[in-house]
C-alpha cells in the first residue's frame, strides 16, 4: 500500500463512524410487512404511472407502476396480495407521493436462483432489462440507472467506478453486501462492464472496511478479473461521486457537469448488486439491504427489506428503543431525513434507519455567525457556506447562485463543524428552492 | 414486541443529524480559561489593583451588553463573548490605571464597536482593541505610565514600559550600541527579582531575556508573561480554536522585518535586529495569539488569514520601529480588521470543478 493514502482534495470531515454497532451483524430477512406501502415516486424524475386499482390481486414482482419516460423508473409489487388502496403519503424526504398499499395475501412463488445466461447478450438488451426491473442508484440519490449508462456517441468510458465507500457514519449495508454477496456484486460489475466497455474498473472502499477490501480483492483474483480495489483514507464525504472520482482518478467533474464529462461512470455497490439480480436472476428491484441502527436502538441489524415496509416495523424488529430517541433518521446521519412518523415506508433509496440518542446528536442553541471560517475550510466543494447563507437570509437568491449555491451537494460538513449551530444545509436547500421559483 | 409508535418522540430537523460538539460559548470559555494564567501572573506581579481593573472591565462589558441587548429584547450573555472582551480590555491596561478608564473602554467597546453594529459576529473590528485604542488616545498619560513589579521595591519606579523606555531613549541617541537589551542596561533601566515563591523561575530563565520571557517587567497586566500566554495557546491550538495561519504569519513577518531592519535605530547594520527582544517585550504575543485570531474580525479563508497576519506583522513592525508610538500591536490589528471584507472578497475559494480564472 502506498505511503500517501488516496483521498479527495480539500475540505471534508471525519466524524466518529459508529459502524461497530452493526458491521459484524450478518444480513437477515426482515419480516414481511402485513401491509406494504409502495410509493410511485421512489426515484429522481417523474413518478411512475399507476397500473393497478384497489381490490386487484398482485403477484410478487408484478409491475404496478410504469415509468412514463426515460427520466423515471418502474415500480413493482414487493409482496403478493391485494391492493387495499392508492393513497397520498409523505415520503422520508417530506415530499408527497401516491403509494400503492398492498395487503399481504397468498403465497410466494419460489424465485429462481439459477443464473440465466447473460454473457452473450447484447449491451442494449442488458440495458433494457435494467430499465424494465426499475433499477435506480441505491446510494441514496436514486438516479435512474439506465440514463447513467447511456453514453454519448464518440465519448468512450474510460473508468467505471464502483462506490463501496459508504462514508456516512452508522451505515453498514454496503459493507455487509460486499462481504456476503461478493459474487453477485462482482457479477453485477461484469454486467455493467459489458454495457459500458470501460478501459478500467475501479472499486473504491474506505480503509475502515479492511475485510471488504480483502474479500473483494481475493474474489477478483480467484475469478481472474482485472478490477482494481483501491483502499481510501476514511473521510466524509468521499462517497459523493464527484469526490470519489477526485480521490480515485484525480480529476474534477466540471461544475454543473456529469462524471461522463471526465470519461467516468460511478455506481454504488448496492446498485451493481441490484443489476446482477435484475439481469442474471430476472428479479425486479423489490427489496434492498437496510442498516437499522443507532445509539438509541436496542439491537441493531442489517436487514434485507421488502420495499414499502414501514420503518416502524423494522425498529420493532430490532427490539425498539433503548433510550428516548432524539431523532429518527432515514438514510445516513449526515444527509438523511428526520422522520416524524413510523409509517413512512422503506423505498429504493433507503440505506439505513437510525435512532439517535440525545447524547449523540450533541444539540446546542444557535447563535449568530462568528465568522470562524470553519465551514469554508470544511466545504469539499470550495464554497463559502456562511456567505451563501447570508445571501439566502437576505433573499438575494441570485447572488447565492452566482457564488456557487447550485454546486452545493448538501453533504452537511459545514453544519457539522459550525460552532454557532447555524442550520446551513437547511439554508442551502431553501435557497435552491427559492432561486428556482424566482427563475 | 416493543411498541415503537408510543415511544416515538423525535424531533424533525434538516440534516446533518450529527455535530462535532463545538459551540460559540465553548470557544469563548476556552479562550477565557487559557488566558487566566497570564492574568493571574499580572495580579501577582503588579498587585491587587490589577485584579480590580480586570474585574471592573468584565463587569462593565457584561452590564453594557446586558442592558443594550435587553433594550433589543434579546439576551446574549450566554455566548460568553462579553466576558472575553472585558477580560481582554483588563489585560490591556497598565496596572495602576484608575478604574474609570477600563470601564469607559469597556462601555465603548461593547456599546459602540459591538452592539451598535448588531452584536457578536457583526462587529467589524475587535471590540477590546478598539476600546483600548479609544482610551489610549483619550487618556494618553494614564495609559502610558507603568508600574514596576511590586517585588522590585518601592524605589524602582520606572514610569516607562520596556518598549517605551527604548523608544524614548532612542529619540536623542547617537552612536551605536549592541541592540535594545544593552541599551536598557546602559541607560540604567531598572530590574529586580521575582517574589520569593516565584524565584525558581528567575533561576531557570536568568538575565534580561529571562525576565522578559517570564514577565518580570513593567507592562500591561495581561501581556507581560510570554511564558504563560504561550502555554495557554497550546491548548487552543490543540483544540483548533486558533489555527496556525494568523499567529505564524503575524509573528513570522514581524520577526523577519525586525531581523532585517530592527538593528538600524541602534546604529547597527541590516540583519542585526534583536528578534527575541521584540517578540517578548510588549503585547505582541497577546495580540498575535489571542486578539488577531478573534474569529469575528479576521478573514474566513486560510489564504485570507495569512494575508491578514502578514499585514498585521508588517504594520506592527512599522509602528514600533518607525512610528512615534513604542507599541504597535493594537493599531496594527485594528487597521487589518478594516481590510478583512476586502481580503475575504479577494480570497474566495475556488469552487470544485471550476477552472481557476481571473477576475470575473
Amino acid at each position: 500500500m502506498a505511503f500517501i493514502r488516496k483521498t479527495f482534495g480539500g475540505g471534508g470531515v471525519h466524524p466518529h463512524d459508529f459502524k461497530s454497532l452493526s458491521n459484524d451483524i450478518p444480513i437477515r430477512n426482515a419480516p414481511i410487512p402485513p401491509e406494504a406501502v409502495i410509493p410511485l415516486q421512489q426515484h429522481m424524475g417523474a413518478p411512475a404511472e399507476c397500473l393497478v386499482e384497489p381490490g386487484e390481486e398482485v403477484r410478487e414482482g408484478m409491475l404496478i407502476g410504469k415509468a412514463p419516460g426515460v427520466f423515471s423508473a418502474n415500480v413493482h409489487a414487493s409482496i403478493p396480495g391485494k391492493v387495499k388502496e392508492i393513497r397520498d403519503i409523505y415520503l422520508a424526504t417530506g415530499m408527497r407521493s401516491k403509494a400503492v398499499v398492498v395487503e399481504f395475501e397468498g403465497e410466494f412463488e419460489r424465485g429462481t436462483t439459477q443464473e440465466r445466461p447473460w454473457r452473450d447478450r447484447q449491451p442494449q438488451e442488458l440495458l433494457d432489462q435494467i430499465r424494465e426491473q426499475g433499477i435506480v442508484g441505491m446510494g441514496g440519490a436514486t438516479f435512474p440507472t439506465p440514463i447513467k449508462f447511456t453514453t454519448r456517441e464518440g465519448s468512450p468510458v474510460e473508468f467505471f467506478v464502483v462506490n463501496g465507500v459508504e462514508c456516512e457514519p452508522f451505515l453498514t449495508a454496503d459493507h455487509r453486501l460486499m462481504l456476503e454477496r461478493t459474487d453477485a456484486v462482482l457479477g453485477g460489475i461484469e454486467i455493467v462492464g459489458r454495457i459500458l466497455s470501460p478501459a478500467k474498473v475501479l472499486i473504491g472502499i474506505e480503509e475502515n472496511k479492511p475485510d471488504a477490501i480483502e474479500t473483494l480483492s481475493a474474489a477478483i483474483r480467484d475469478r481472474g478479473l482485472d478490477f482494481e480495489v483501491v483502499g481510501l483514507k476514511t473521510r466524509y464525504p468521499q462517497g459523493d461521486e464527484k469526490q470519489l472520482l477526485k480521490a480515485l482518478i484525480g480529476r474534477e467533474v466540471p461544475s454543473g457537469g456529469l462524471p461522463l464529462d471526465i470519461g467516468s461512470v460511478v455506481s454504488n455497490v448496492g446498485t451493481v448488486f441490484a443489476i446482477y439480480e435484475a439481469v442474471a436472476l430476472g428479479k425486479p428491484l423489490i427489496e434492498r439491504i437496510v442498516t437499522v441502527t443507532g445509539t438509541a436502538l436496542k439491537r441493531p441489524a442489517n436487514f434485507k427489506v421488502r420495499i414499502g415496509t414501514p420503518v416502524g416495523n423494522l425498529l420493532e424488529e430490532c427490539g425498539g428503543f433503548s433510550d428516548s430517541p432524539e431523532k429518527i433518521v432515514a438514510g445516513g446521519p449526515m444527509m438523511g431525513f428526520a422522520l416524524a412518523d413510523p409509517g413512512v415506508p422503506v423505498v429504493k433509496g433507503t440505506s439505513g434507519i437510525l435512532a439517535l440518542s440525545k447524547r449523540s446528536s450533541k444539540h446546542a442553541s444557535e447563535t449568530t455567525c462568528i465568522g470562524c471560517g470553519r465551514c469554508v475550510a470544511a466545504c469539499p466543494f470550495g464554497l463559502s457556506p456562511t456567505t451563501l447563507y447570508k445571501w439566502i437570509e437576505h433573499r438575494e437568491y441570485q447572488e447565492a447562485v452566482a457564488s456557487g449555491l447550485m454546486d452545493c451537494k448538501e453533504c452537511g460538513c459545514c453544519a457539522y463543524v459550525c460552532p454557532a449551530r447555524i442550520p446551513l444545509v437547511q439554508g442551502m436547500k431553501l435557497g435552491k428552492i427559492m432561486s428556482r421559483k424566482k427563475g | 414486541m416493543a411498541d415503537v409508535k408510543s415511544t416515538w418522540n423525535a424531533r424533525v430537523t434538516a440534516s446533518p443529524h450529527l455535530h462535532e460538539g463545538s459551540s460559540t460559548a465553548r470557544i469563548m470559555i476556552s479562550v477565557i480559561v487559557c488566558l487566566l494564567p497570564a492574568g493571574i501572573w499580572g495580579v501577582v506581579i503588579f498587585g491587587l489593583h490589577s485584579l480590580y481593573v480586570i474585574l471592573a472591565s468584565i463587569a462593565a462589558s457584561v452590564v453594557t451588553e446586558y442592558v443594550i441587548a435587553r433594550l433589543q429584547r434579546r439576551f446574549t450573555l450566554n455566548d460568553w463573548s462579553a466576558v472575553l472582551t472585558g477580560l481582554l480590555i483588563g489585560y490591556n491596561m497598565p496596572p495602576e490605571i484608575p478604574i474609570y478608564v477600563p470601564v469607559i473602554a469597556s462601555v465603548f467597546a461593547i456599546a459602540v464597536v459591538k452592539m451598535a453594529f448588531g452584536g457578536l459576529g457583526r462587529n467589524w473590528m475587535n471590540p477590546a482593541l478598539a476600546g483600548r485604542v479609544f482610551v489610549t488616545f483619550s487618556w494618553t498619560g494614564l495609559m502610558t505610565s507603568w508600574k514596576a513589579p511590586i517585588s522590585w521595591g518601592s524605589d524602582a519606579v520606572t514610569g516607562a514600559s520596556v518598549l517605551g523606555f527604548v523608544k524614548a531613549g532612542l529619540m536623542n541617541f547617537e552612536g551605536s550600541v549592541n541592540g535594545p537589551v544593552q541599551f536598557l542596561a546602559a541607560r540604567g533601566f531598572p530590574s529586580g527579582s521575582l517574589p520569593e515563591f516565584l524565584s525558581p523561575l528567575g533561576r531557570w530563565f536568568p538575565g534580561r531575556y529571562g525576565a522578559l520571557f517570564v514577565g518580570n517587567i513593567p507592562g500591561c497586566i495581561g501581556e507581560v508573561s510570554a511564558l504563560l500566554l504561550l502555554l495557554g495557546s497550546l491548548y487552543l491550538f490543540a483544540k483548533k480554536i486558533i489555527t496556525w495561519e494568523i499567529p505564524v504569519s503575524y509573528i513570522g513577518t514581524f520577526a523577519l522585518m525586525i531581523w532585517f531592519l530592527g538593528g538600524r535605530p541602534f546604529g547597527g547594520a541590516l540583519f542585526t535586529g534583536d528578534v527575541l527582544f521584540h517578540l517578548l517585550a510588549g503585547g505582541l504575543l497577546l495580540g498575535a495569539l489571542y486578539m488577531a485570531t478573534d474569529m469575528v474580525s479576521s478573514p474566513l479563508t486560510r489564504r485570507g488569514m495569512i494575508i491578514y497576519g502578514v499585514g498585521a506583522g508588517f504594520l506592527t513592525f512599522l509602528i514600533r520601529i518607525y512610528g512615534s508610538f513604542p507599541e504597535g500591536v493594537s493599531l496594527a490589528i485594528i487597521i487589518m480588521n478594516m481590510f478583512v471584507p476586502l481580503i475575504n472578497r479577494a480570497t474566495r475559494p475556488v469552487v470544485f470543478g471550476r477552472v481557476k480564472e481571473g477576475k470575473e
